[in-house]
């Protein structure tokens, strides 16, 4: 069994995410220095859920490198329809391509399939667990914006089911970052995720107020509040709004402040800061493309991650 | 005025001694029937079985007693008795006699005993594949979603 998949960022140690930055920039500073290099590579694309940029920056990243993608579709058009498991879903996928991409509602659900194939498998999300390339990607954008060490980093929004927020959490352990949460009470940080990054003696503090710490703050780090996590409209409506951001929210912030946001945004951050310094949101999209092309090219390669 | 052992050994004399088999004693009293299901006794099979409930004991205040016939349990386990029981002592018993006496230990992980309460788990999904958990200090924790159990294990134990 080969490990060097890509199941959380919990194990990623510092030199780990620094091979994969420095290399993402050598290939955003020059793309056509590895155009080709993994001609004839296929990836294969199992998305149980929902993704636009995900899905996409994956397909372009390994057509960037010269390979090509096989995609499942969606699972409506798919075996899965018909009741087929995960395991065999990737055990079937492995006969076809060199690396596969998996993103399914269910926690853990990376973990068990990579314990079912001997090719790289990348997780993209697995239910409210973990999303380390989106961490990686992050990385990339605040370092390139704030830098990784003495930052102090705000993250607000739905912190309980965030996988991007915890991803990050785990992996911003490394550097002297101070991380601060955001949310309301019932949307807090899950107990186990607080608990690890305790025991890896991470800075972290828990606030129910953005006004509290934002004057401190190098990176915020805004996620959506989702409507269908609250049955009761009006209790969504109250709490949501408390944590949406415009300009006059961001009058008792530094200028440097950058806002960050993992993508699809509702009313998290209004359109008017779009054109602003602080806005980096797109540019963090964007930076999905030579992450995962670094990326890619580790695994591809034998590198090692977790 | 009798000693600790003595006052023990008396009361554990309320369940009948057995032949060969295992005897498990200091259990925390009321986990007698969880340990029975981590053991996949229901009565179902032909186990001669004897059990004793909330007894008084003077380590525990209250303890449980199972005493297995024709049956040495395995150091697995054992182990995985530990994390409700973690106090016991397993006395195997061959014609009538201690051959050996230890306490449980922790492992550290435990599989296939537990069921994940994480309703959005894939070990709780048609999936393929024997649940894991890592033992904490205080509690355990499913090897694939991360959710951590500390106070309720005995409601995990998959007894299908």
């Amino acid at each position: 069994m080969r490990h060097d998949h890509l199941i959380t960022s919990k194990h990623l140690t510092r030199e780990d995410v620094e091979a994969v930055l420095d290399r993402a920039a050598e290939i955003d500073a020059d793309p056509d220095a590895v155009a080709g290099k993994h001609e004839g590579t296929i990836l294969g694309l199992l998305f149980f859920e929902p993704s636009t940029r995900t899905k996409m920056s994956f397909e372009t990243a390994m057509k960037r490198l010269g390979g090509d993608v096989v995609d499942m579709g969606s699972v409506e058009s798919s075996s899965v329809k018909k009741g087929e498991t995960l395991a065999d879903t990737v055990r079937v996928i492995e006969g076809y391509a060199d690396a596969i991409v998996v993103r399914h509602p269910s926690q853990g659900s990376a973990k068990m399939a990579s314990e079912f194939v001997d090719v790289p498998l990348i997780n993209a999300g697995d239910g409210a667990g973990h999303h380390p390339t989106q961490t990686l990607l992050d990385l990339y954008t605040i370092r390139e914006n704030a830098g990784l060490d003495d930052l102090s980093i705000g993250i607000m929004g739905d912190l309980k089911y965030g996988r991007t927020v915890h991803s990050l959490a785990y992996a911003l352990s490394n550097f002297d970052a101070h991380q601060h949460f955001v949310s309301p009470e019932s949307l807090q940080l899950p107990r186990e995720v607080v608990y690890d990054l305790h025991q890896e003696g991470a800075s972290v503090r828990e606030h129910e107020s953005l006004e509290e710490v934002l004057d401190s703050l190098d990176v915020l780090y805004v996620t959506r509040i989702q409507r269908e996590r609250f049955p009761d409209e009006n209790e969504y409506q109250r709490i949501a709004g408390e944590y949406q951001i415009d300009l006059e929210t961001l009058e008792g912030a530094s200028d440097d402040l950058t806002v960050m946001h993992p993508l699809p945004r509702v009313d998290e951050i209004a359109p008017e800061i779009d054109d602003t310094d602080h806005a980096a949101y797109f540019e963090q999209a964007h930076n999905g493309v030579p992450v995962r092309m670094a990326l890619l090219d580790r695994l591809l390669e034998g590198g090692v991650s977790r | 005025m009798s000693d600790n052992h003595d006052d023990d050994h008396d009361h554990e004399l309320r369940v009948s001694k057995i032949r060969n088999g295992t005897v498990i004693d200091h259990v925390r009293g009321g986990q007698a029937l969880n340990v029975l299901a981590i053991l996949g006794i229901d009565g179902s099979q032909d186990e001669e079985v004897s059990v004793g409930i909330n007894v008084p004991s003077d380590r525990l205040a209250r303890k449980d007693i199972v005493k297995v016939e024709g049956r040495e349990l395995s150091q697995e386990e054992v182990d995985v008795l530990s994390l409700i029981a973690p106090d016991a002592t397993i006395n195997i018993v061959r014609d009538y006699e201690v051959a050996s006496k230890h306490r449980v230990e922790r492992p550290e992980e435990v599989e296939g005993v537990l069921t994940c309460p994480n309703a959005t788990c894939i070990t709780t999904e048609n999936e393929p594949v024997t649940s894991r958990f890592d033992v904490l200090e205080d509690g355990v924790r499913c090897s694939y979603c991360e959710t951590i159990v500390r106070d309720e294990i005995a409601d995990l134990i998959d007894s299908s």
